[in-house]
């Protein structure tokens, strides 16, 4: 067993993997004939706005993934992930922005509305560079990135664990916060950054270039997927394991605990802000409320009630909730979304450490016992 | 008509002295609408050797053009306005006699000759008031409006004048009138008052007489005058720096105390039990909306409304507290990040509870005992209600360390979360220590509440407000530790509150913020940590 | 491994070493030195500084005064817990701790002496000579039946002896082993003391420990801690017989 080959591990010993991958493989092949090759009357037309819906849906697992790599394996209980993600969203915002030129309301050519609005005379020098759209993906990767980087390299040398991590972590969303609201931050304020036109020179109400998004956004979410299986399966998943097991004695087998998390927390950095980068793009806006900590604590029960430590069950959570939350909050349950999420937090936590993936598991354990008992049985009664 | 009206106004007169005179006023009211402006001069006149506590009103509101006919009544009313109107009242008997619209208002009109007249009536009026709250009032008007004209009812209120504060006032008030006559005797003794005095006004006039042209020049051409209006200048101006860092101190302090209140609660539910409680901020929102509840239910008990709320919200907070804990925290001891996900989503539940009951905004009243303030001197001022949060809160925390040192309560909390396995043995009942424990945190929670319902808004989301700053103050001030949480707290109050003016409030909190992000990278164990092989793990 | 005891005169080499908590002296003015190949035992009674000076020792604690050498030249309260774990100190705590939800192999795999950065364990590939290490290790401390087991499923005692595995596949020069026999039945706690023994041939070992019969059956010199200093060493029955020890364990 030990003796398989990596990619083996990663590809065919993956059952559940497998499940995902034939899954992703499905919607990149059937969401856009559906939508573009069928008619629209047609029964079988998906509508765009479903299209956009599910990118939204796999932007979210990509970052429930990245939090369960962090929180499934290493325990790092980052209520901070939301913030990475809204980096990424403004990075990418930013470029967007840029590309309005002087179709915004003012027709200002050189500067954003909102900074028109606000009197100001030239572009701020952190918006230089955005008008490129590989650079505002570099940003996009770069300064979650670095960010965590630095909190990260704070946090962990001085051996901030456990509870108080994740309440500074809260803490950082929630000053960043503050901090896009203020006018002055150059970042459109309150209303944030919205009202985009184009992508790349394609229209971004266009369905081709929804779907084109949406295509990416399955194929990063693959990627992402396999990223963080290979982590988890090659030995440093396990250093991982061991250091959410028991800390301390991991360093003293000689492991450098804080690189280890480091190297992690960057990884989940980083995918939350590509995160973040495909779903302003199709969602058309993003502002601070964005950092608000209620979503970055919502996206730790995505992965909670999946089941924590089970990559396919972090995606599998942030599907489920997020389309219990647009089936509930679009209709007449609207006022009751937020005791069911409430609920949710409570029955997951006491009943189901595992999630949905445990009782899965149990339950499918009980059914094989049960048929080799049957087998095993001789039949009588029939 | 008038003829009649005054044949029966002597007739009464004869019959009773205080109806008549009462029937004076209403004919002189009547008479303020008079057709000519010497007719209405006339009639103020009257008034104002009437002695009637009506009559200042009246007068004012003359002055102010709030005086006004109802159309077709002819009755006179006074006017203020609001939403879609004037809320008019009774000139006679005050009686409120509900919304008219503009068009059904005419107002008297006044012309500068009795708007003069007008000032000074009102102004000796007020001056001479029995109540020493309308003639402080009066006198700080004087200081921002100095009027030459009422010099005279200034300095004739002056000498009866017996409270100091106002006589000082007065002063002031007189002074402000003297720097712009042409007298440089009544100038400098002006300036020698002004140079004693803190208001504001009283500083931009010296600042006036002080002023220098671009060379450096006075503009004044009494120089000798101007030099010593500047010499108080910068002694003032000294006396103001140290009033502000008094004020900042109080403003940070009862920052700090509010902080105070909320954070002590979860020093205990996290720093004794170890318990993340996402769902104080939620203990502390039923405490302020039990406050309301009780001024709902006994609306004749206004003024005492906070105090019993105290004990309520108490009750209210610590028994959904013991309920959190016996049905949810209890099954989750020892694995706190499971603990912080599941009291979160009470707290969900609890917030969309109370916006289910479409109580989003609620206003609590301020009994009138909490609201006003302790005036010092023109510069400086204490608002009751905040001087109250400071005593309350340290009374909040004695209370607190007594209970956990001295009481046989307190020692059985401490012995459960040191060693379960042998309090336990002992005969503790460690499951109601807990759940006892927790309720009281929350019933803090809820007591902060109270106080809170003073000072801000109290809406479904007001305990998110407050949630991770409290946090920030437990772990600031090092866990498990009272203390530590006080000074947290009044520190962040007071550092916050500094910041205000040069980086605004929301980037001085922001400031705090990563302050406190970057404080515990260094002393990852707070302020004031417990040290010992013990707290390792 | 052992070729280079030769030219070390000791391995470990506490010098006036004092640690204060909260005013409390833990250890006080500790002096102990252990020679290579020593297999030394220490006991005292509750609160003597024991475990502290493990704590000292490995990193976790910095001492207030005082020296810690490895080896004649390296000062240990330079270095923290990794650091000292790679320069070849073990550590056992008294807790058996092993990771709990991986295979007791994955647990040997994990503590097998290499390169610890991390981007060499992401692209880590096990050689065949390390497997053979890891499977020599695991018939060493009997476990070889259990290998694909999770560690949480052992008993008491096989978690007790996968942590000393995980010990001594990480291939240390000197180990520090915090009360072994804790909750073991007689069986287990001879077996444990063969097992250290046969250790100690290749390794210093300094074991922590209360049980006396534990300690006779290692037949080692002895230091005895009390109120974190040395109280009394030499061999067990010189030291029981020394009037101060028999004071401090029956209390006077």
């Amino acid at each position: 067993m030990r003796d398989t080959s990596v990619l083996q591990r990663l590809l065919l010993q993956d059952k559940p993997g497998k499940i995902l991958l034939g899954c992703l493989c499905g919607l990149v092949v059937l969401v856009p004939i559906f939508n573009l090759l069928v008619p629209a009357d047609s029964f079988f037309h998906v509508p765009t706005y479903v299209v956009t819906l599910l990118g939204k849906y796999l932007c979210f697992a990509i970052l429930a993934l990245a939090l369960d790599l962090i929180w499934g394996y290493c325990g790092i209980l980052s209520l901070g992930q939301g913030a990475f993600f809204a980096l990424g969203g403004y990075a990418m915002g930013m470029y967007l922005m840029r590309q309005i030129g002087d179709r915004g309301v003012y027709g200002n050519a050189n500067l954003p509305d909102f900074m028109v609005f606000l009197n100001w005379q030239e572009l701020p020098w952190y918006w230089t560079g955005f008008d490129h759209f590989g650079f505002a993906v570099l940003m996009a990767v770069l300064v979650p990135g670095v960010l965590a980087f630095v909190f990260g390299w704070l946090a962990f040398r001085s051996r901030v664990t456990g509870v108080y991590l994740s309440i500074i972590t809260q803490a950082l969303t929630y000053a960043l916060m503050l901090a896009f609201f203020r006018n002055d931050m150059g970042f459109g304020g309150n209303n944030g950054l919205t009202d985009f036109k184009e992508i790349l020179g394609c229209d971004l109400q266009s369905s081709t270039t929804r779907v084109v998004l949406f295509v990416v956004t399955v194929i990063t979410l693959a990627l992402s997927y396999f990223l963080c299986k290979y982590i988890t399966i090659s030995k440093l998943g396990r250093v991982l394991v061991s250091i959410r097991d028991a800390e301390s004695r991991t360093r003293f087998m000689g492991y450098r605990v804080e690189h280890y998390k480091l190297l992690v927390f960057v990884i989940s950095a980083v995918l939350a802000g590509i995160a973040g980068a495909l779903y302003v793009p199709q969602i058309g806006i993003i502002n601070p409320s964005e950092f608000n900590p209620l979503n970055s604590i919502e996206i730790v029960i995505w992965v909670a009630i999946g089941g924590r430590g089970t990559l396919y069950g972090a995606v599998l959570g942030a599907l489920l909730v997020n389309y219990g939350k647009t089936y509930f909050t679009g209709g007449i349950f609207a006022e009751f979304w937020l005791f069911i999420l409430g609920a949710l937090f409570i029955v997951t936590t006491i009943y189901l450490p595992r999630g949905v993936v445990g009782v899965a598991d149990n339950w499918l354990a009980l059914r094989r016992q049960k048929r080799l008992l049957l087998a095993a049985a001789p039949v009588e009664q029939v | 008509m008038n003829i009649s009206l005054r044949l029966l106004s002597v007739l009464l007169c004869v019959c009773v002295a205080t109806l008549c005179r009462a029937d004076e006023f209403a004919d002189l009211v009547v008479k303020l609408n008079g057709d000519s402006f010497s007719e209405k001069t006339e009639a103020v006149g009257g008034l104002h050797r009437l002695d009637d506590k009506r009559v200042l009103p009246v007068l004012k509101a003359m002055q102010d053009g709030n005086l006004f006919v109802v159309a077709e009544a002819g009755q006179i009313v006074i006017g203020k306005e609001s939403g879609e109107g004037y809320e008019v009242q009774s000139v006679l008997d005050n009686s409120p006699l509900g919304v008219r619209t503009k068009s059904q208002l005419e107002k008297i009109k006044i012309n500068n000759g009795l708007r003069r007249e007008l000032r000074s009536l009102v102004a000796g009026l007020e001056l001479s008031a029995k109540d020493p709250d309308i003639r402080r009032q009066s006198a700080i008007n004087l200081i921002k409006n100095p009027d030459e004209s009422l010099r005279e009812s200034v300095e004739s209120a002056l000498g009866g004048e017996k409270n100091q504060a106002i006589k000082s006032l007065l002063h002031v008030a007189l002074a402000s009138i003297d720097i712009n006559s042409t007298d440089t005797v009544k100038r400098k003794a002006a300036v020698a008052i002004l140079a004693d005095a803190v208001q504001p006004e009283a500083v931009a006039m010296l600042e006036k007489v002080a002023a220098k042209d671009p060379s450096g020049h006075y503009l004044e051409a009494d120089t000798e005058l101007a030099s010593t209006a500047e010499a108080a200048l910068i002694r003032i101006q000294t006396q103001l720096g140290i009033y502000k860092f008094i004020e900042n101190c109080f403003f940070g302090i009862s920052l700090g105390s509010v902080l105070l209140l909320a954070a002590i609660g979860l020093a205990i539910t996290f720093g004794v039990m170890g318990v993340i409680n996402m769902a104080h901020g939620e203990m502390i929102m039923l405490g302020a909306y039990t406050t309301f509840a009780i001024q709902q239910l006994f609306p004749q008990w206004l003024e005492m409304s906070i105090i019993i709320a105290i004990p309520a919200a108490f009750l209210v907070s610590g028994a959904v507290g013991v309920l959190i804990e016996r049905t949810i925290i209890r099954h989750l001891y020892g694995r706190p990040l499971e603990t912080l996900l599941a009291t979160f989503g009470v707290s969900l539940v609890l917030q969309q509870a109370v916006r289910s009951f479409r109580a989003n905004n609620v206003a609590v009243i301020t009994p009138e005992w909490m609201s006003g303030m302790w005036q010092i001197n023109g510069a400086l001022s204490f608002t009751f209600n905040r001087m109250y949060i400071i005593l309350f809160s340290l009374a909040v925390l004695a209370l607190l360390a007594f209970l956990l040192r001295k009481t046989y309560m307190g020692l059985q909390m401490r012995a459960v979360t040191q060693n379960r396995a042998m309090a336990n043995s002992m005969g503790i009942r460690s499951g109601w220590v807990d759940a006892l424990t927790f309720g009281l945190g929350s019933g803090i929670a809820g007591i902060a509440g109270v106080a809170l319902s003073q000072i801000t808004n109290v809406g479904p989301n007001m305990g998110q407000q407050y949630i991770i700053d409290s946090f920030m103050v437990v772990v600031f001030g090092g866990v498990g530790n009272l203390m530590g949480t006080f000074f947290a707290a009044l520190s962040l109050g007071v550092v916050n509150k500094f910041l205000e003016p040069f980086a605004g409030a929301v980037l001085g909190k922001i400031i705090v913020l990563v302050f406190i992000i970057l404080f515990i990278q260094w002393r990852p164990r707070g302020l004031f940590a417990l040290k010992g092989r013990f707290v390792e793990d | 491994m052992t070729q280079a005891h030769s030219a070390v005169k000791s391995i470990l080499y506490l010098n006036g070493v004092t640690k204060t908590f909260d005013g409390f002296k833990a250890i006080n003015n500790l002096c102990l030195d252990i020679r290579p190949g020593e297999l030394r035992a220490i006991i005292g009674p509750n609160g003597a500084g024991k475990t502290t000076m493990m704590d000292i020792i490995t990193g976790k604690t910095k001492p207030d005064v005082g020296e810690v050498v490895f080896r004649d030249s390296i000062d240990l309260t330079q270095h923290d817990e990794a650091d000292i774990a790679n320069l070849g100190i073990g550590r056992k705590f008294q807790k058996p701790t092993v990771i709990e939800s991986l295979s007791v192999w994955e647990n040997l795999e994990l503590a097998l002496a290499g390169k610890r950065n991390v981007f060499q364990t992401l692209f880590f590939r096990l050689t065949q000579a390390q497997a053979h290490r890891v499977d020599e290790i695991l018939a060493l401390i009997g476990l070889p039946a259990r290998r694909d087991d999770l560690a949480r499923n052992l008993s008491h005692g096989q978690k007790q002896w996968l942590e000393i595995g995980m010990l001594i596949i990480q291939a240390p020069q000197l180990l520090l082993v915090d009360e072994p026999a804790a909750g073991m039945t007689d069986y287990e706690t001879m077996e444990t003391a063969k097992l250290l023994k046969n250790i100690s041939k290749d390794h210093s070992v300094v074991v922590v420990e209360h049980d006396m019969e534990f300690i006779r059956a290692l037949d080692s010199r002895v230091t005895v801690l009390h109120e974190g200093s040395v109280l009394a060493e030499g061999r067990l029955d010189v030291v029981q017989k020394d009037q101060r020890v028999i004071d401090v364990y029956l209390g006077r």
